[in-house]
């Protein structure tokens, strides 16, 4: 996400629970609701040309808001994957909700807090507002972290849907060019994510051979080629890391 | 699609919504017991790393809908447009997706229409 460099706040305070979610509110609004509207137009595209219904794709992002999985969820259904491929693909690519989640929660604790809260919030994480809340969550007060937390995924759930929405509205009403490329924002959007994410080199690495592996298994096997080139690329990936440390 | 269901579309649904939530359920009950630094999640990034980009290979290079009625030229060019203005406008994201985007749109529209 292309954010404004913000020097490290040391301590960040807005005064109560209640403005600390409006606070969150504001945040959303501007680049990072932007930025995801317009990747949701394109999934709201992919949505109508995979011949789902309107009210598929708004359910998909209140059930199972992360994009990468709900791309494709999409693209395997449209594709005729068996409801197992399409399970196990979708459990993979969003496994990294584990980790995200693990890291944000704790930060999150506050003193008197029911449990379900977590549980309810936990919901709502996706890389967005998870990497802001991981930025600003440590700086407040203990009783405005998860207030601050829904204030910033309020906006950009209800952008996503908005964004899928129109996304899917334009399909029947602009030329066939412009939904061909509304189709292909998407591909775009994480082939760029992912090659500008080059910190940890057994990622890069793993992102290079599953784009090689992920075309080539998939004329052999199209149901399980993209377990097939996790597993087989992430783990030759992971590997590699361990044999030659510094490339983890 | 395969199946004229309207249930088909609602499973599918479903099994997404339950493949994807109960990593961040998992998240919470575990938070505090392990640490996000384990082994484990250095594999789980780089399988699911490798995942995503199989699946972004596939769909410019082999698309299931609409986008396979361009050529893979057409595709793989917008593609690399994109790839190489990013890193030229220094990863400026909406830059290098709007320059792959435009430039397919241009491809279909110069191609009658896209159709």
């Amino acid at each position: 996400m292309p954010q404004k460099k913000t020097p490290p706040i040391r301590t960040l305070d807005f005064g109560g629970p209640g403005p600390a979610f409006r606070a969150g509110l504001r945040l959303a609004f501007g680049v990072p609701a932007t930025v995801l509207g317009a990747s949701y137009v394109g999934f709201g595209a992919m949505v109508h040309q995979a011949g789902l219904e309107l009210w598929h794709g708004v359910a998909s992002v209140v059930t199972a808001w992360a994009l990468p999985g709900q791309i494709a969820l999409v693209d395997l259904y449209g594709d005729g994957a068996s409801l197992l491929a399409i399970a196990i693909a979708v459990a993979v690519t969003n496994a990294r909700l584990l980790p995200m989640a693990i890291t944000l929660v704790p930060l999150m604790r506050s003193p008197g807090t029911p449990r379900w809260r977590y549980y309810l919030a936990a919901h709502f994480i996706a890389v967005t507002g998870w990497a802001l809340a991981m930025r600003d969550c440590p700086a407040l007060p203990a009783a405005q972290r998860l207030p601050y937390f829904a204030g910033v995924v309020l906006v950009l759930w209800c952008v996503s849907m908005l964004g899928a929405s129109l996304g899917f509205f334009l399909v029947g009403g602009v030329p066939a060019y412009v939904t061909l490329g509304l189709v292909f924002l998407n591909p775009v959007y994480f082939m760029l994510v992912i090659a500008g994410d080059v910190r940890i080199p057994s990622r890069v690495i793993a992102a290079l051979l599953g784009a090689v592996a992920g075309p080539l298994l998939y004329l052999a096997t199209p149901d399980w080629s993209l377990l097939l080139t996790g597993l087989g690329a992430g783990s030759l990936a992971y590997a590699l890391g361990r044999a030659r440390p510094s490339w983890r | 699609m395969q199946d004229p269901s309207p249930w088909w579309p609602v499973a599918v649904l479903a099994a997404g919504a339950g493949a994807t939530y109960v990593w961040r359920g998992l998240g919470v009950a575990l938070s505090g017991r392990l640490s996000p630094e384990d082994k484990l999640f250095d594999w789980v990034a780089c399988v699911a790393y490798a995942l995503l980009a199989g699946l972004i290979a596939r769909m410019i290079l082999l698309p299931s809908g609409p986008l396979a009625v361009l050529p893979l030229s057409d595709r793989a060019g917008a593609a690399i447009l994109a790839f190489v203005m990013f890193f030229l406008l220094k990863r400026n994201l909406l830059l290098g997706i709007a320059s792959g985007v435009l430039a397919l749109m241009i491809l279909a529209w110069a191609r009658g229409g896209g159709v």
